[in-house]
C-alpha cells in the first residue's frame, strides 16, 4: 500500500517540471533570487535532517520581508520541524539570529505545493544579499525497500527527493550533498553532474534553474540504524508543592524500518551479533533530567529489569532494554517513571504566579514520536493555567482526581504530532496557588479520624440495651 | 470501702489490660501483613505463580464491566472452541472481596490500580484470619491463649506460603473465613444467641463464596454436634448453633452458581442433612422428656423407637437412593482422593499430576507448621482440661485436618490454624503454670498470693508474655460491675473457667525447674520465629515468573516468561490461539492476552488430552491435531540451557500418560526404554521424534556443540534435525520459552488434491512446488 502511494507520488513528482513550467506562480515576489545554495541531506538516522544554506539577494526595487521555503507535498506530510536563521556578522564573529518560520498558503501553488514563510526581521532592501540556514527534519520519509527482511539480512532504504532544490525562486547555483550511514548504496538515480565519494552522494552543481523546478531521484542504500518510533508517548508531570515533581511516561514503542520476516532464531542472534538481525535493536537511552530519583521501569506485567541508571550532578542517563530485541514492525509497550527536586523546575514568576520549566519532548535519543502528549496535572486548588510552547501545540484542560482529592486536579494537555529531538525545548506552564490548599488533606484525614474516635468515645457512654 | 478500692484497682488494671491486648493485636496485625511484604520488597508488586494470574484477570474484567456483566461473563480466550462460563464455574468470592476494595479506594480517590490491591489483598486478609485465631482462640481457652495463637498464625510458614503479597489465590480470603465461621460457631455455642448463628450463617457463605473447602466446615460441625450428642452434651446452645447453620447456610451455599444446587445433591453435603435430623429428633426427646413424669417418660421411649426404627430405616433408604441418583455419583474426584489417597493417581491422572494434590513428606510438616508440632500434644492435652463444648470442637478440628493434610499437600493449609490454636493454648497454659509456680514462690508476695494469685502475678508476666496477664483480665472480666461488661460479657458466664483456675492455683512447680522451663519455651518460641521468618523471605517469597540466581558476578534475573509473553502479546494478532500445555494457559491468558486451547481450569480431561496427543505425536500428526484447533503458536518450556527444572520435557511424561487416557494410539512404554524416562541416545525413537522434543531442543546443539540438558544432564539424543511443519518465531534470552508458529499448509493444485495426498512422495511435493512457482495464481 505505501509503495503504491509512494511510486504515484514519484509520477506526480515526475510531472512537476513540466507544469511548473506551464503554471507560474505569480504571487511569490519576482524581486528575490537565490545566488548560491548548498543542501546537505542527513541520512545517517532514520531522522532525516537537511541543512540549507540560501544565500538570497534581493533584485527588485522595493524591501522583501519574507522568504519562502516550499516544499512537495509528500514532504510536508513528514516535516517534523522547520528552523531558519539568518547570518549576521563577517566570518570571525559570525553569529545565528533565529527567524521565525510560519507555515503559509500561497495562492495557485502548483501541484499542491506547500509554503512556509521565513520572517526577516529587518526587510531586505534592494540589492542586499543575506544568507539564511535553515534545517528542516523530516520523519518516516525512509522507506524500507525489500519491505520484508530476514534475520539474517541488513536493512535498505528508499529515500525520495529532488536533485535540484524546490523553491519558488530562481536559483543561479546550487549543490546537494547526501550522506549516507555506509558505503554500500545499492543505486542512486544520476541527475548529471551526480558524483559518489564514500559515504556522501552529490547533486550539482546545477545553474540557472527556474523556479519550481524539481528532478525526482531515488537513493536505495544501506540503513542499520535503530528505526525506533514511538508510536505513542503520554507524559504526565505531576505537581506536588511538598517538593516532588513526579514524572511517568507511558510509551508505544515500534520498530519502524523493514519488517522482520519468517524465523527468529535465537541461537544465530546470539552466537552472530554482527550480521544477524542488524538492523533491530535491543537497547534505547533516555536522556533525563539531573537530580532523578526513585526511577522505575516498567510494562503492565510487571518489572522489567534490564536498566541502568547513570547520574551525576549534570545530567541523568537511563539506559533500557525491551523485554525483547524489536525487529522490524516488532512494538513493545513500556512506562518509565522518576521524580525530581521540584525546587529545579518550579518557580515563581514575578507576578506572583508560579510556573513549571520542563522540556518537552520525547526523552529517548534519536527517536520519533508520532504522537506526544504530555499531561501538566496542577495541585488541587490552582487556578488560571496558561501553557507557553515554542512552537504550536493543542492544547485543552482536563479534571483528574487523585490520593483524597475532592474537587480534582486541574490538567493541563499539550499534545503535539511528529516530536524530534529537536523538539526538546523548554516550555513553561503558569498558574496561580494558594499555599493554604496544602494543608486540606492533612487536615481531612486528621478531622476523620478525629470524629471516628469522638463518636466510638460517645458509643461508650451510651447504652442502647432495653432491658434495665 | 475497702472493697471500692480493690474494685477500683482491679477496674483499672482491667482497662489497662484491655488497651494492651488491643494494642497487641494491632501489632499482630501489622506483622502478619509485614512478614508477607518480603516478596514485594526482595522481588517487586506482581501477581506470582498461575491460579493468581487467572484471580486477577477475572478482578480487572469485574471492576472494569461490573458485577452483572461478570456473572454472565462467558469468556472465549480459554479453552478455545469450547470457552469457559466464567461467572458460573468460579468460586467469587476472593474477586468480589478486591473488587469491593478496589471500589472503596477508588471512590475516596485513592487511584491504587487493581493489581496493586490484588497483590496485597492476601496480606490484609492474613492480618483479619490472625484476629480471627484470637477471637476463636479466645472463646475456647480465654484471651491468653487467644493472643498467643494469634501471634503463631500471623507467622506460619504454611499459611505464609498462600498468602504472601502477591499470591492472590482463594486460600488468601479463604483460611480468613473459616476461622472466622468456626469462631461464630463457638460463640454461638458459648452463648446460644440466634443473632451470632445468623451471622455464623453469613461468614459460612462467603466461605462458600471464596474456596471450595467449605466443605471442610460442613462436614466438621456436624461431626461435632454428633459429638456433643453422643456425649450428652446436648443443649439448646448446640440447636441455636447448629439447626439456622444448616439451614439458613444451604441457602445462602446454593445462591453462589458455582455450588447452586450441588449443596443439596452432592455427598459431601449429606452428613450435615442428617445431623440436622438427628438433632432434632434428639431436641424432640429431650422436650417430651421435660413434659412427661419419668414413668411416662420409659413408655414413652419404647414406642418411639419402635417406631423410630421403621422411620430411620426409611429415611437412609431415601438418602442412598438419592446418593445413587446424585449427578456426580456421590463424591467428587477431588474430594475422593481425599478420602481414598491413592485414587486419584488410581484414575485421574490430571488430579495426580498437580504437586500439590500429594500427599506431603515429613519434612514439609517440619517446614510448613515447624515447633507447632511438638506443640499440637500439648495442647491437645490443656484441651482436656476441662473438656467444654468448644474445646472439644478445637480437638475435633486439629485431629480432621491431619488426617486430611496427609493426604494432600494443600491441605496442610487447613491444618495450619488448628496447630496455630492448639500450640496458643499449650504456651499459654503453660507460661500459666510456670509463671504462677515462681510467683508462688517469691518471699515478696507470698501471703497476698494466697489470696489474689491471680491478680499479683500480671506485672511479673508482661515483660514475659502476654498470655498471663490478659488470662486474668478474663477473670476480672466477669467482676467488673459496669453495665458496658454486664451487655457484653454476659456470655461468659457459662465458662467453666473459675473452677479449673482455683484447681490450677494448686498446681506448684520447683521455682528453678519453672525459670528454666519458661527460658526453653521462650527458646522455642524465638526458633519458631527465626525459622517463620526465613521461610517468609526464602523459601515462599519467589513470584516463580521471574527467576533469580546468585553467581559470582552478583544476582542474575530470569525474566524469560514475561519475555515471552510480553512478546506474544505485542507481536501477534489478537485473535490468534496458543497452544501450551495447561500449566501455562491463565499465565498466556492473562499477561499475553491470547487464546489458549487449555489452562489451568483442568475442567475437560479430553481438551487437555488432545494437547497431551499432539505433544508426544510426530511433527506432521501433532500439525494436524493443532490445525484443527486453529492454533496458529505452539509454546513450550524449556529448562535445559540454564537449567530450570520445571520445564516440559520433566513434564511430558503426564502428557503422554493423560494424553493416553483418551487417544489410546499414545502408549507410555513407547516413551520408556526399559521403564526409564531419558532424551539422550538411549531414548526411544518415539520419544525423539515427538512434537515435544523436537520444539524443546531444535537447534538446541548449536549452543554449545554438545546439546547438553543441564537440567537431564545428558547430552540429548538427536541432536541435528529439521522442523518441517513448525517454524521458530520467538525464543527467549535464556532459551526458556520458545514460541513456534504452524507453517501454513502448502497451496494444494486443482483437481490434484486428492492424488497427491495419497502418495505424499517428495517428488510430487517438489513438483507441486515448481508449478506452484510458475503460475502462483492456479
Amino acid at each position: 500500500m505505501e509503495a503504491q502511494l509512494s511510486v504515484r507520488a514519484i509520477l506526480l513528482l515526475s510531472l512537476l517540471p513540466l507544469l511548473s513550467l506551464l503554471a507560474r506562480s505569480s504571487s511569490v515576489s519576482h524581486d528575490i533570487q537565490i545566488v548560491n545554495a548548498e543542501r546537505r541531506i542527513d541520512l545517517t538516522s532514520h531522522i532525516v535532517k537537511v541543512f540549507l544554506t540560501l544565500k538570497v539577494e534581493n533584485i527588485g526595487s522595493s524591501p522583501v520581508s519574507d522568504i519562502y521555503l516550499a516544499f512537495p507535498p509528500t514532504q510536508v506530510d513528514h516535516l517534523a520541524l522547520v528552523k531558519a536563521a539568518a547570518t549576521v556578522g563577517k566570518r570571525k564573529k559570525k553569529s545565528y539570529l533565529p527567524l521565525g518560520v510560519n507555515p503559509t498558503e500561497l495562492p495557485d501553488a502548483p501541484n499542491g505545493t506547500k509554503y512556509f514563510s521565513v520572517s526577516l526581521v529587518n526587510p531586505l532592501s534592494a540589492g542586499e544579499t543575506l544568507t539564511i540556514e535553515v534545517l528542516y527534519i523530516l520523519t518516516h520519509s525512509l522507506e524500507p525497500f525489500p519491505v520484508e527482511i530476514s534475520q539474517s539480512e541488513s536493512q535498505l532504504v528508499y529515500y525520495h527527493d529532488s536533485a535540484i532544490i524546490l523553491s519558488p525562486y530562481d536559483i543561479k547555483k546550487q549543490t546537494t550533498f547526501l550522506k549516507t550511514p555506509s558505503t554500500k548504496l545499492e543505486s542512486f538515480t544520476k541527475v548529471e553532474p551526480t558524483n559518489r565519494a564514500g559515504t556522501e552522494l552529490k547533486y550539482g552543481p546545477y545553474e540557472n534553474q527556474s523556479p519550481h523546478s524539481f528532478s525526482p531521484v531515488i537513493v536505495h542504500f544501506e540503513n542499520n540504524n535503530p528505526f525506533a518510533v514511538v508510536e505513542e508517548l503520554v507524559r504526565e508531570v505531576e505537581i506536588s508543592h511538598w517538593g516532588n515533581l513526579q514524572i511517568t511516561e507511558h510509551y508505544k514503542l515500534m520498530h519502524a524500518g523493514a519488517r522482520h520476516k519468517g524465523v527468529f532464531s535465537r541461537v544465530e542472534y546470539q552466537s552472530k551479533p554482527s550480521f544477524s538481525g542488524v538492523s533491530s535493536f535491543k537497547n534505547l537511552l533516555a536522556r533525563l533530567p539531573p537530580g532523578v530519583h526513585s526511577a522505575y521501569y516498567r510494562d503492565e506485567i510487571g518489572n522489567i529489569s534490564s536498566s541502568h541508571l547513570r547520574t551525576d550532578p549534570w545530567k541523568s542517563e537511563l539506559e533500557i532494554e525491551p523485554r525483547y530485541p524489536l525487529f522490524g514492525g516488532w512494538k513493545s509497550t513500556f512506562i518509565i517513571g522518576y521524580g525530581l527536586p521540584l525546587q529545579d523546575f518550579l518557580f515563581e514568576s514575578p507576578d506572583g504566579r508560579r510556573y513549571l520549566n520542563f522540556s518537552f519532548g520525547c526523552p529517548l535519543v534519536e527517536t520519533v514520536a508520532d504522537k506526544l502528549t504530555i499531561k501538566v496535572v496542577l495541585p488541587e486548588g490552582s487556578k488560571d493555567p496558561s501553557a507557553v510552547v515554542p512552537f504550536p501545540v493543542e492544547q485543552h484542560l482536563e479534571t483528574k482526581y487523585s490520593y483524597l482529592d475532592i474537587v480534582g486536579r486541574t490538567v493541563v494537555v499539550l499534545e503535539k504530532r511528529n516530536v524530534v529531538p529537536e523538539h526538546n525545548s523548554p516550555f513553561q506552564v503558569y498558574y496561580t496557588f494558594n499555599q493554604v490548599f496544602m494543608l486540606a488533606e492533612p487536615l481531612m484525614l486528621a478531622s476523620v479520624f478525629f470524629f471516628l474516635f469522638v463518636t466510638y468515645v460517645a458509643y461508650l457512654h451510651i447504652d442502647l440495651s432495653i432491658r434495665k | 470501702m475497702a472493697a471500692s478500692e480493690t474494685s477500683n484497682g482491679t477496674a483499672l488494671r482491667y482497662a489497662f489490660g484491655n488497651v494492651l491486648s488491643f494494642f497487641i493485636l494491632l501489632l499482630i496485625g501489622v506483622l502478619a501483613f509485614s512478614i508477607r511484604l518480603f516478596s514485594v520488597i526482595k522481588y517487586e508488586s506482581v501477581i506470582h505463580e498461575f491460579d493468581p494470574y487467572f484471580n486477577y484477570r477475572v478482578t480487572q474484567y469485574l471492576t472494569k464491566n461490573g458485577i452483572y456483566d461478570f456473572w454472565n461473563w462467558f469468556d472465549d480466550r480459554t479453552w478455545y472452541p469450547l470457552g469457559r462460563v466464567i461467572g458460573g464455574t468460579v468460586y467469587p468470592g476472593l474477586t468480589l472481596t478486591a473488587g469491593t476494595l478496589y471500589w472503596i479506594l477508588n471512590s475516596l480517590n485513592i487511584p491504587l490500580s487493581v493489581e496493586t490491591v490484588c497483590v496485597f489483598t492476601a496480606p490484609i486478609f492474613s492480618a483479619f484470619a490472625s484476629w480471627a485465631t484470637y477471637l476463636l482462640t479466645k472463646e475456647v481457652k480465654g484471651a491468653g491463649a487467644g493472643l498467643t495463637a494469634a501471634v503463631l498464625l500471623a507467622m506460619v510458614p504454611s499459611y505464609i506460603s498462600r498468602s504472601v503479597a502477591g499470591s492472590y489465590d482463594n486460600e488468601a480470603v479463604a483460611i480468613f473465613a473459616l476461622i472466622f465461621t468456626f469462631f461464630l460457631y463457638i460463640k454461638t455455642l458459648n452463648t446460644g444467641s440466634l443473632f451470632y448463628a445468623t451471622l455464623n450463617a453469613i461468614a459460612y457463605f462467603y466461605m462458600v463464596c471464596s474456596w471450595g473447602g467449605y466443605t471442610f466446615i460442613i462436614n466438621l460441625i456436624p461431626m461435632h454436634v454428633l459429638l456433643c450428642i453422643v456425649t450428652g452434651r446436648y443443649s439448646s446452645r448446640l440447636y441455636i448453633a447448629y439447626a439456622p447453620l444448616v439451614v439458613l447456610g444451604t441457602l445462602l451455599a446454593s445462591l453462589v452458581p458455582v455450588v447452586g444446587f450441588n449443596a443439596v445433591l452432592t455427598s459431601e453435603h449429606f452428613g450435615s442433612f442428617l445431623v440436622f435430623i438427628i438433632i432434632h429428633v434428639v431436641a424432640l426427646v429431650y422436650y417430651i422428656k421435660g413434659i412427661l413424669s419419668p414413668k411416662m417418660f420409659k413408655v414413652a421411649v419404647t414406642l418411639v423407637v419402635s417406631i423410630g426404627l421403621v422411620v430411620c430405616c426409611a429415611v437412609i433408604a431415601v438418602l442412598v437412593a438419592l446418593v445413587a441418583s446424585s449427578p456426580t455419583k456421590g463424591w467428587s474426584g477431588r474430594s475422593l482422593s481425599l478420602l481414598d489417597p491413592t485414587y486419584a493417581s488410581k484414575y485421574i491422572p490430571i488430579i495426580a499430576s498437580v504437586s500439590e494434590h500429594q500427599p506431603p513428606t515429613w519434612p514439609s510438616y517440619f517446614m510448613d507448621i515447624n515447633v507447632l508440632a511438638f506443640l499440637v500434644p500439648a495442647g491437645i492435652i490443656a484441651c482436656f482440661s476441662p473438656l467444654s463444648d468448644a474445646s472439644s470442637f478445637v480437638v475435633l478440628y486439629i485431629v480432621t485436618s491431619v488426617y486430611f493434610s496427609g493426604v494432600m499437600v494443600r491441605l496442610m493449609l487447613v491444618l495450619a490454624p488448628a496447630a496455630c490454636i492448639m500450640s496458643g493454648i499449650a504456651l499459654s497454659a503453660s507460661f500459666d503454670v510456670f509463671t504462677r509456680s515462681i510467683k508462688f514462690q517469691l518471699p515478696g508476695v507470698k501471703g497476698n498470693s494466697q489470696v489474689d494469685a491471680g491478680d499479683t502475678s500480671s506485672e511479673g508476666v508482661v515483660a514475659q508474655n502476654e498470655v498471663a496477664k490478659t488470662y486474668k483480665n478474663e477473670e476480672a472480666l466477669k467482676e467488673r460491675p459496669s453495665k458496658k461488661n454486664r451487655k457484653k460479657e454476659k456470655e461468659h458466664v457459662e465458662k467453666p473457667s473459675v473452677k479449673a483456675q482455683i484447681k490450677k492455683r494448686l498446681l506448684v512447680l520447683p521455682f528453678e525447674a519453672s525459670i528454666i522451663a519458661i527460658l526453653l519455651l521462650v527458646l522455642l518460641g524465638a526458633f519458631y520465629v527465626v525459622h517463620s521468618v526465613w521461610a517468609a523471605a526464602e523459601a515462599y517469597s519467589a513470584p516463580s515468573i521471574v527467576l533469580t540466581s546468585y553467581s559470582h558476578d552478583g544476582l542474575h534475573v530470569f525474566d524469560d516468561f514475561r519475555e515471552a509473553y510480553s512478546w506474544l502479546s505485542h507481536n501477534t494478532e489478537v485473535d490468534d490461539k496458543v497452544a501450551s500445555w495447561w500449566d501455562y494457559g491463565y499465565q498466556t491468558t492473562a499477561m499475553a492476552n491470547r487464546t489458549v486451547i487449555v489452562d489451568n481450569n483442568t475442567w475437560n480431561n479430553t481438551h487437555i488430552a488432545t494437547v497431551g496427543t499432539a505433544m508426544s505425536s510426530p511433527e506432521k500428526a501433532a500439525w494436524e491435531i493443532f490445525d484443527s484447533l486453529d492454533v496458529k503458536y505452539v509454546l513450550v518450556v524449556f529448562g535445559g540451557l540454564v537449567g530450570y527444572p520445571s520445564d516440559d520435557i520433566n513434564k511430558f511424561l503426564w502428557m503422554v500418560r493423560i494424553g493416553g487416557g483418551v487417544f489410546p494410539h499414545i502408549k507410555e512404554p513407547d516413551y520408556l526404554r526399559d521403564g526409564q524416562y531419558r532424551i539422550d541416545s538411549q531414548a526411544t525413537p518415539t520419544m525423539l521424534n515427538c512434537l515435544m522434543y523436537k520444539l524443546s531442543y531444535y537447534r538446541f546443539v548449536e549452543t554449545d556443540g554438545k546439546a547438553f540438558d543441564r537440567v537431564r544432564r545428558t547430552e540429548i539424543g538427536k541432536k541435528h534435525f529439521k522442523l518441517t511443519h513448525f517454524e521458530e518465531v520467538f525464543t527467549t534470552h535464556h532459551w526458556m520459552v520458545r514460541i513456534y508458529k504452524l507453517k501454513p499448509q502448502k497451496n494444494r493444485i486443482r483437481g490434484k488434491a486428492k492424488k497427491s495426498r495419497s502418495k505424499a512422495s517428495s517428488t510430487t511435493s517438489t513438483k507441486r512446488s515448481e508449478t506452484q512457482r510458475k503460475n502462483p495464481w492456479h
